[in-house]
Formats: C-alpha cells, sequence, structure tokens
C-alpha cells in the first residue's frame, strides 16, 4: 500500500514579517514497517536559506528562513510512503508490566537505553502522581504488559470524549484528565504520563491517519489532519504502538513522521517570525491510497 | 621570603582544626609566612582601614553582584576580604593537575552525551541521569564546535576535605560566571597590599585570559579574513553578574551585546551596529543556554538569538560554552566520575568529591532515605528555591516531607556525606576569624587540545564564622586567591608580547543599542543639568530674593517656580489644583526628592542610571567614578523631602560640577568614534531643548522692566551664561542682547547656534553618511535649523502685541518641532527597533 500524503500549512500575517525562521518535522520516517519514496517540501515565499539534519530522536528536520518582508507564508510538503504489512504481538506474549522497571536497566544497546530515558517526565508531560488512578483497574501484579496497556488504551477511547476545539497545543495533561475530553494530542499525553508513573516507557508519535468518508460518501479534499498516537517500549520485543482515539493498534493506515518525548519534541512546524503582527493559520492534510497498479489485460 | 625567617602565627587568631593557615600542631603553614607577619605587625586599626580601603575602592569601580529574590532594583557592592588565600606551590601542583584531568573527563562525557552516547548505551552513565537534568537538550545532540574540545571554559568550586586534599563541590560548565571579579579582586588587593602582594611572590592570573583568547581566535569560523569578532552575549543589566560581562568585555575587548543585537541570516550570526550588519565569529555565552534560541529551545526566551543553533549546526559560529554543556553541573555525575575516571583513563580521581548517591537509583534511594538525619540533600538542578538541605538539622516532620518530595521525583536529588572542609582566615573589623573557605578554579582548553588553569581564583567565604554553606547567594564576601609562584615570575600581558601584531582593523564600530544608549546618557545628562541649574536658581530666589523691590522679588519667585514645572514639563503633583495657582515650596521639593514623579531631578537621574548601566563596558574607571557619585546621591537614594530648602543648594553644586565633569572626561578621554558622535549628539538636542523651554517660559510674556531684568538674569543663569553676557555686554540685561547670545552667538557653548554646530559636525561623521549630493533626511533638517536660525531677525523677535511675543513663540515652536523631528529620524536611521518575536505552530 501507497499514501499520497499532502499537508499544507498556511500562516497569514496582518502585517508583514521581516525575517522567520523555521524548523519542519514533515518527512515521514524510513521504519521497518514503511518506506519514504519521496519527499518533497515547497515554501512559499522561496526560502533565502534552508538546510536539513536529523534531531536526537532520529527525526528529520528541514530549517528555512525567509528574509525578507512578507505576509503569507505556506509550507507544503508533498510525500509517497510505502506501508507494508505488520505481525501484530498477541497481547500475551510480552513481559508482565511490572517487571519492565527492572527489565530496562540491562545495560547493552542503543533502543533499551532510550527506553530508560522515556519514563522521565518532559516538558508538557510532567509527572502526575494523580494518574494512578487511571491505570488502577488495568494493571494489577502479573498482568502482560501488552495486554494491560490494550486495556489502558480502551479506557481512554470510552472514558474521554472527542472533542475537536475544546483544547489547544498547550492545555495541560492534568486539565484533560479533569474535563475528560480532547483530540488526540491531549489523550496521547495523557496515556504517556500514566504509562510513564507505573516505570513503562513510553514516546509520542506525530503522523498521519487516512480517514475513510461515511459509506457512501465521497471524500472530501483536505478534511485530514495530523495524527498523534503513543509508543510503548515492551522488553523483548521493541516499540509497539497504541492509538488510545481511536482504540486500536496503528497498522497500515498510520503513517509515522516523528517520534519525541511529547508534542514539543515533534510539531510538524514551529517558527519565530521577527515583526509582523498576529497570525490566521490554514492546515490542510490529504492522505489518499494509491490505486493499487491495475492488472495487466489478458 | 628567606626560608630562614621565621614567622610565627598570629596568637590572637582563634583558628579551629582545619585551618589553611595553622597546621594541626599549630605551625604556620610556610605559603601563609608574609600575610602572618603583615597580621603580626599592623594592630586592628590599621587592618580596619585597610578593610575601609578595599570598600571605597570597590564602591568606585561600582563592582556590583545582586542576589535573587531582592526586592530593591539595586545590584549590591561585591565583597572583598582583605586577606588572600595562600596556597603554596606543591599543593598548587596537584590542584592544577586535578582540575585538568577533571575537564578532560567531563569534556569526554560531554563529547559522547551530543554524540555517539556510549557511555549511556553501557551503563557507565544512566540515561535517567542525563535526561532528568534541565541542562540537556536533545536538539543540541550533534552539534559540535570546531574546537578539539567541547567544553571550553569549565570552572570547579574546591574546598579542603578533612584529609588535607582538595575536594571538588561543584562543577560549573553552563556558562561559568567568576573570572571577572577574580581580576577585579587582584587589582583592588595589589592597590591596597602591595608591599605584601609583592613579598609573597603571587602569581599572574592574565596567561589564563591570554590563553582563552588564543582558543577562542584559533578555531573562530572567520573564513582567513582578519581578527574574528568576537561578542559577550549578557541577558542584560537585570542579571545579578552584569557587571562581570561588562567587565570582561572592556578588559579583554569583546563587544557586549544583548540577544536583540543579534540576527541570524544566511545561516550567519549578525550584529546590529551603527554602520550596519556585522558578521560575528565567536560567542562568549552568558545567556542560559535555554533561553539562547526560541527556535529550538525555550520559546518564551526573550533574550536569545532565533535561529543561533542552526547557525551553530552550519559550522558559522563558535558559541562557548557549548549550549548544552549544563548537563554536566548535574551532582548526581558526581557518584559516577570515579567509574568514569578508570574506565576512561585508567586513574583514579586526583580531586575526590564527598560520597554522593543519585536517588534515581534504587538502591542509592534506599540508602538516603535510611540516612536522611546524617546526609547532605541536593536537587541535581542549581534551585535557589531548594539549595541544600542539611538532613541533621531537620525536625521530623520535615524529614518526612523531604522524603515524600524525593521519592516523587528520585532522579531529581542526591544525598551527599556530610563533609567539614578548612576554614580560611577573615578580616571583620580588624579581628582575625576563622571562616569556610571555597575557592572556585578556572580552566580553558588550549589552541593545542589541552587545558590550561588560572594561576589563581575565586575564593568565597561563609557569611559568618558559625555558618557551614558558602554562596554568593547567602552573603559572604569574596577572596583574592594568591598562588605562590617557585620562582620569581615574569610580568606577563594579555596581549602576546614581542610579536608585532598588526593592529585591530576597526576601532570596534559600535552596536545600535550601545550607541541608543550613549544618546540618551548624553540627552538625560543634559537635561539632568538643566533641571539642576533652574532648581538651584529657585532656591536662591525663595531664600534670599534677588531684588530690593520686594513685590519684583515675589513675583520673580513665582515666575521661576511656574516655569520651574513648565520646563521640566512634570506631570502636576495634583491633577484637581488649578494649574494656573502659583506652585509653593512643596512643588520645589517634589522636583528635588520625588523620584516617581515625572520629571523630577530624581527621576531623570533614574533613567540617565539605566542609559549608563547598559552600557557599563563603555566607560573610563575615571568616567565611571564621576557616574558613580552622581547616581549615589540622586538616583540610588534620593534626598528626603523633610529638610529645609537651603540644604539643597550644595548637592545641587555637587551635582552640576559633576555632570560637567563626566562631559569634560567625555570631551577629553573618549575616542571620536560613532558612539561619542551620538553621546555628543544626545547633550546638544537636550541642551537646545532646554534652551528653547526656558526661553518660552520665561520670556514670551513682556513685563514691568525692573521685574523683566530679574527674569533675564534667571534665563542667563539657567542657562550658565550670566558672566559671559555681563562681561560681553557690561549692561543690565536686554532682550535683544540676551536673545543674541543665546541664540545666535556663535561661540557660546550653551547658544542654539552652536548646539546646531555640533550637531552638523557629528552628524556628518556618522557612518551610513554618504559624502554625495544625495543628503539624508537628518542632514536635510540639520540645514533647514540652521538656515532658519541664522536668518532670523531678532529685532523682530523681540516685538510684543497684545502682551505676549507672537514671532518670538513662532520661532521657538518650530525649532523645537525640528529639534524632535531630528531625534526621530536619528532614532530610525541608527538604533534599534526592536522587533517583537512571534511564535507559528502548525
Amino acid at each position: 500500500m501507497v499514501y499520497r500524503i499532502r499537508h499544507r500549512t498556511t500562516y497569514l500575517y496582518e502585517d508583514p514579517a521581516n525575517l522567520c525562521h523555521n524548523l519542519a518535522r514533515l518527512r515521514p520516517l524510513d521504519l521497518p514497517t514503511q518506506q519514504c519514496l519521496s519527499f518533497r517540501l515547497k515554501v512559499s515565499p522561496q526560502p533565502d536559506i534552508s538546510s536539513s539534519h536529523l534531531d536526537g530522536f532520529g527525526n528529520h528536520v528541514d530549517y528555512f528562513a525567509i528574509q525578507h518582508p512578507h505576509s503569507e507564508l505556506t509550507i507544503e510538503a508533498e510525500s509517497r510512503v510505502e506501508m507494508r504489512p505488520q505481525a501484530q504481538l498477541l497481547l500475551e506474549a510480552s513481559c508482565p508490566w511490572n517487571e519492565v522497571s527492572a527489565r530496562i536497566e540491562t545495560p547493552g544497546d542503543p533502543e533499551t537505553a532510550m527506553a530508560r530515558e522515556s519514563t522521565l517526565p518532559s516538558r508538557m508531560i510532567p509527572r502526575l502522581p494523580r494518574l494512578t488512578e487511571l491505570t488502577a483497574k488495568d494493571f494489577p501484579q502479573g498482568r502482560p504488559l501488552v495486554e494491560a496497556v490494550s486495556a489502558l488504551n480502551e479506557r481512554i477511547f470510552t472514558e474521554f470524549e472527542f472533542k475537536p476545539g475544546f483544547t489547544n497545543v498547550a492545555t495541560p495533561v492534568s486539565e484533560v484528565f479533569k474535563t475528560r475530553a480532547g483530540v488526540c494530542q491531549d489523550f496521547a499525553h495523557l496515556m504517556i504520563a500514566a504509562l510513564r508513573n507505573l516505570g513503562i516507557p513510553a514516546r509520542y508519535v506525530s503522523g498521519y491517519l487516512e480517514t475513510l468518508p461515511p459509506p457512501g460518501k465521497p471524500k472530501l479534499i483536505g478534511a485530514d489532519a495530523s495524527h498523534a498516537w503513543v509508543s510503548v517500549f515492551v522488553p523483548d520485543h521493541g516499540w509497539i504502538e497504541f492509538d488510545p482515539t481511536n482504540n486500536l493498534r496503528p497498522g497500515q493506515r498510520h503513517i509515522v513522521v516523528a517520534y519525541g518525548s511529547d508534542y514539543a519534541d515533534v510539531s510538524p512546524i514551529r517558527g519565530v517570525t521577527m515583526g509582523g503582527s498576529d497570525h490566521r493559520l490554514r492546515v490542510a492534510v490529504d492522505v489518499n491510497p494509491e490505486p493499487s497498479p491495475r492488472p495487466l489485460p489478458r | 621570603m628567606p626560608a630562614t625567617d621565621i614567622a610565627l602565627p598570629p596568637a590572637e587568631y582563634p583558628a579551629r582544626d582545619g585551618d589553611e593557615m595553622i597546621q594541626p600542631d599549630g605551625a604556620l603553614q610556610p605559603a601563609w609566612t608574609p600575610v602572618a607577619r603583615w597580621l603580626t605587625e599592623n594592630d586592628p586599626s590599621v587592618r580596619t582601614s585597610v578593610e575601609t580601603q578595599i570598600r571605597r575602592m570597590l564602591r568606585e569601580n561600582g563592582v556590583t553582584y545582586s542576589v535573587y529574590g531582592e526586592t530593591t532594583d539595586e545590584p549590591r557592592p561585591w565583597q572583598l576580604d582583605a586577606l588572600p588565600w595562600v596556597l603554596g606551590p606543591e599543593d598548587w601542583k596537584t590542584i592544577e593537575a586535578g582540575l585538568i584531568q577533571r575537564a578532560e573527563l567531563l569534556d569526554e562525557i560531554l563529547t559522547d552525551l551530543y554524540g555517539d552516547r556510549l557511555l549511556v548505551r553501557d551503563g557507565w552513565i544512566p540515561a535517567k541521569l542525563v535526561g532528568a537534568h534541565s541542562g540537556y537538550f536533545s536538539c543540541c545532540r550533534g552539534l559540535k564546535s570546531p574546537t578539539p574540545r567541547q567544553l571550553i571554559l569549565a570552572a570547579m568550586d574546591l574546598a579542603r576535605g578533612p584529609d588535607g586534599r582538595m575536594w571538588v563541590v561543584n562543577d560549573r560548565t553552563q556558562a561559568p560566571s567568576g573570572s571577572g571579579y577574580v581580576v577585579e579582586n587582584r587589582v583592588v588587593m595589589t592597590r591596597t597590599l602591595p608591599r605584601l602582594f609583592h613579598h609573597s611572590g603571587v602569581r599572574r592570573i592574565a596567561s589564563f585570559f591570554r590563553t582563552l583568547r588564543e582558543t577562542l581566535e584559533s578555531f573562530a569560523p572567520a573564513d582567513g579574513k582578519g581578527t574574528p569578532r568576537i561578542v559577550i552575549l549578557t541577558p542584560g543589566p537585570q542579571n545579578e553578574t552584569y557587571y562581570e560581562h561588562a567587565f570582561l568585555a572592556s578588559y579583554l575587548g569583546y563587544t557586549l551585546v544583548q540577544g536583540d543585537d543579534l540576527t541570524v541570516r544566511d545561516g550567519h550570526v549578525w550584529l546590529a551596529s551603527l554602520g550596519g550588519l556585522e558578521k560575528v565569529d565567536v560567542i562568549i555565552r552568558r545567556v542560559d543556554a535555554s533561553f539562547c534560541d526560541p527556535l529550538e529551545l525555550r520559546e518564551d526566551s526573550q533574550l536569545g538569538v532565533p535561529g543561533l543553533l542552526e547557525a551553530i549546526r552550519l559550522g558559522h559560529v563558535l558559541v562557548v560554552n557549548h549550549p548544552g554543556s549544563g548537563v554536566l553541573e548535574n551532582p548526581g555525575l558526581m557518584a559516577f566520575l570515579p567509574g568514569l575516571a578508570r574506565h576512561l583513563h585508567g586513574q583514579d580521581l586526583i580531586l575526590p568529591s564527598a560520597a554522593t548517591w543519585w536517588c534515581g537509583e534504587k538502591s542509592a534511594l534506599e540508602k538516603v532515605l535510611s540516612n536522611l538525619d546524617r546526609f547532605v540533600i541536593k536537587s541535581i538542578e542549581r534551585a535557589p528555591t531548594f539549595g541544600t538541605v542539611f538532613g541533621s538539622e531537620l525536625t521530623k516532620a520535615q524529614r518526612t516531607a523531604l522524603k515524600e518530595r524525593i521519592l516523587a521525583f528520585p532522579e531529581g536529588y542526591v544525598g551527599q556525606e556530610q563533609v567539614t572542609y578548612s576554614t580560611v582566615p577573615c578580616l571583620h573589623e580588624g579581628q582575625i576569624e576563622p571562616r569556610r573557605g571555597v575557592m572556585r578554579g578556572f580552566v580553558t582548553a588550549t589552541a593545542q587540545g589541552g587545558y590550561a588553569v588560572m594561576p589563581g581564583g575565586l575564593t568565597r567565604t561563609s557569611a559568618s564564622p558559625e555558618a557551614v554553606v558558602v554562596s554568593s547567594q547567602l552573603g559572604g564576601a569574596s577572596k583574592d586567591t594568591w598562588i605562590i609562584a617557585p620562582d620569581p615570575e615574569p610580568f606577563v600581558s594579555l596581549y602576546e608580547n614581542g610579536a608585532d601584531l598588526p593592529p585591530e582593523l576597526d576601532a570596534r564600530s559600535v552596536p545600535s543599542r550601545a550607541g541608543e544608549n550613549l544618546y540618551w546618557t548624553g540627552r538625560y545628562a543634559e537635561r539632568s543639568e538643566g533641571t539642576a541649574r533652574l532648581l538651584r536658581r529657585t532656591l536662591l530666589a525663595l531664600i534670599d530674593g534677588f531684588g530690593e523691590d520686594s513685590s519684583s522679588a515675589t513675583r520673580h519667585r513665582e515666575i521661576l517656580m511656574q516655569g520651574l514645572t513648565g520646563v521640566t514639563n512634570a506631570a502636576p503633583i495634583d491633577p484637581l489644583k488649578d494649574s494656573a495657582a502659583v506652585p509653593d515650596e512643596d512643588e520645589v521639593l517634589s522636583l528635588l526628592c520625588d523620584p516617581a514623579r515625572v520629571g523630577s531631578l530624581p527621576h531623570v537621574l533614574r533613567s540617565f542610571r539605566h542609559a549608563t548601566f547598559a552600557v557599563r563596558d563603555l566607560w573610563s574607571p575615571d568616567s565611571w567614578r564621576v557616574i558613580d557619585t552622581i547616581l549615589s546621591e540622586w538616583a540610588e537614594k534620593p534626598p528626603s523631602p523633610r529638610q529645609r530648602l537651603d540644604n539643597f543648594s550644595e548637592p545641587l553644586d555637587r551635582l552640576i560640577i559633576d555632570l560637567t565633569a563626566l562631559l569634560g572626561l567625555n570631551l577629553e578621554s573618549m575616542t571620536r568614534d560613532a558612539g561619542w558622535r551620538l553621546l555628543d549628539s544626545g547633550r546638544r538636542i537636550e541642551r537646545a531643548h532646554f534652551l528653547i523651554g526656558v526661553l518660552r517660559h520665561f520670556l514670551l510674556t513682556p513685563r514691568p522692566t525692573y521685574e523683566e531684568r530679574l527674569v533675564m538674569e534667571s534665563v542667563l543663569a539657567a542657562n550658565d551664561s550670566l558672566v559671559t553676557y555681563r562681561k560681553r555686554y557690561r549692561t543690565h540685561p536686554r532682550l535683544d542682547l540676551v536673545l543674541e547670545l543665546l541664540l545666535l552667538e556663535p561661540n557660546n557653548a550653551r547658544s542654539l547656534l552652536y548646539q546646531v554646530n555640533r550637531l552638523s559636525a557629528n552628524i556628518t561623521a556618522l557612518p551610513r553618511q554618504p559624502n554625495a549630493a544625495k543628503l539624508t533626511p537628518e542632514r536635510k533638517l540639520l540645514i533647514e535649523i540652521d538656515s532658519r536660525l541664522r536668518l532670523v531677525e531678532i529685532d523682530r523677535l523681540v516685538e510684543s502685541r497684545d502682551s505676549t511675543r507672537r514671532r518670538l513663540e513662532i520661532f521657538l515652536d518650530h525649532m523645537s518641532r525640528s529639534l524632535t523631528h531630528l531625534s526621530d529620524v536619528l532614532t530610525l536611521t541608527y538604533f534599534r527597533h526592536a522587533e517583537r518575536t512571534r511564535l507559528l505552530r502548525g
């Protein structure tokens, strides 16, 4: 399965800005489960300088700057990503969750080292002892990790309401826990916080999800959005992903762009303008499967 | 000192066990012999006078250190103890080797943490120890300095442990402070105790700065185009060590800048200077790393430079230290350093530390929690809110609370064994007292890839003989640190001796911010002087009166007081009061004493203070002494209004003399660079404004002859032209002559024409003033002002109709508007246009 993704972001400033620096994390990662076949970043106005590098998590970062007055900035990323089928790990085929803390202490492989760091609080996910209320029922001693995390995934899906516009990028996790509503970013933060509380390494995943139109309706253009979910470290198996917004284990429809400790590490675009004034933001995302090659006529 | 010369320790010194001057057997430490002799030979009264002299010198040099959380915005004077901490050559050899070993080790750790991370992977350093510390930034991974060492500047706090060895108490690697204070302490010590210093054979510290300079210049990414531009990035005058930033900038000859003086374009860092944008090659960073780039680090920072990390990544700028280097300050690392030293170098640490347990490890956590009563607990952060907690001093309830706090975030705390460190003799009002001492040693990377240690350091002592903790934040004085040379040392200059260096290519052009602050220093100095002269005249009138004719004298006083409020443009004290009413003495007192009132003398001098502080690095020591005198009397503690008016004449006289002296110093000892041109332009514009204001408020209304003479005398006096007038015209003040002298006399330094001529000369000499036929807006304005002024006919100005001098009014208003316009145009052309940064997210 190959997806074509178009992610277009437009900023409209009331007064022109004289200079802006931007970092974009828009290029999908190359992973065993997916391969980025092509990627093109189109910026208007034409940047005066651009470069790219990998960040500490291995994500692709594109830097560019516009050094002359401009009142509109459009960033359009187009990528083609091939998704590969992956074997789903059986629920019971993982170690008891309460053994994870001890298991990850063994030095040796870099993935485990990074996993150890993923139990720490981060900028947008401070330590919240209250969240043990959320995990009390699903994490009895000895329960296999993946099974317990799946239960938490489902609990967040059923007990929290998906309510676009109710929160913003800066809403704290404690607030989401109290009001029991939010969007994918909030649910990902909440689930990560709850897992880290138990000493289980968890990361934030930023990416895309192909949405399907209601049966019989055409798909609207630009109706998709960037999506966020959670990656959990499972000893002996590595990082396994969970999507609490949709109560599922990501498969071929979830395209990974970046990993981080929380949203602050991986926001698709982060920029600073000098001069200018308040701005309006428009984002449009389209995720479409490429038609599979037609079978040759007989 | 000859070895045969035996001195005994001063008998009066109440030394305890573990003292720096006295050995355990009661004998004197040999290195301290000259100091001990000095103490024996000088009685407490002499010592007290040395202490006083030191305080006075520090005060005059304006050495300050501010403390977090202090409510006053006054920086605190720096404190220096009269007695140094003396270290002998053998002792120092070990310390030096230990500091170098530690710097090398920390550098390797830093390189690994932001590079391959093998030490983390293999478990030599716990991943959570790194990740939990606020000095670690994942976005700095892969950032590399072009220098052989990633850690360029480091400082380590040392104290002598019970085994007689020096122990490391803290590592400072983020943006180590203190080296500037070392130089300042040394300067003061060599001036107050020159003979003692000389006899002790003390090693010089300048070599340290020379090594630093060589390292920075060798690795500046300057594409071979001559001397690199090096700047010191400061958070600004509000920072507690701003004094040091300014001091180092002027000592090392680097430019002092703040975040918004710099901008990143084309992946390079540029300085906004009066001459335009100039490329920056090296930044000595004194802004905390988390604040230094809002694009990648703390996005709410207003102190940083957006895009700085990208410029480092591209190799276009060298930042000292690397923004991620603060991670090494984590005291939890001390628990792992002995193992790392053996793993990486196959050596033991030369300088030990107190046994440390990092609570992020389960066994260590248990150890700490079960030994809370005998451990010292520290946060891994340099958090002024937590500090250092002595378990033994806690109540049971406090201990429980601390336990909970640690359990909520064990990675954030360390427990250390409590160690008693040695005491150093200090002078306190002539008496010798033992205090705990901690000495900060400084290390810099060399261009060859090694490390060099400053042969000296910054010693700080506890606030009282009983106190155990040493911290500048908690009070306590500093000390100079004397390393005794085994052999006499040659003099070392900061600059390379012998070699014929090409002279600096430019008289370093001035940053726009500095230019702006110099301009406003000029304006506020002149505004203060004018206000002071007018106040002095009014005081005289109130105290003595000038005329025999009592009704004219009364009227004159009233006119003066009304004019005073008008010229100073002061806000009314009571807005409900009828403004036409004659202001009383309270009004004069308020203008003399009330710093909260806009237009009052203390208010103007506070603005003057802000402007001078912002360019602290540009004043010569003499200029600063004058500025300091002015500020300490008027701005820092304004005079009390509860005194008789005549008490103010003397302070006003002094102020006027000091402000004039400052002008003289500026004229005589400053280079005529663009900064000076702007300083002088500020003075000229303000002086012109003041003159116009005085003429406008006093001379527009025709008055009876005798009254008008008194008023004109005051006008001349307020503009320091009364003596000139009398000499020149030998007659009573006459309006046409007064106006001629004050407006058109080109040789009167107070006349309007003189100010305009000076402005023309200054502005023509500024950068970005092309000599071509095309005139810049500021030159056009000046030509317009100049012609209108020269063409004016005094005879017509003095005419009056309907009890007002309409022509004079129109002329003065026009001049005033043009000068305001000129100031605006200068601002637009030369000064920073502070642009608000905004964040984009999506």
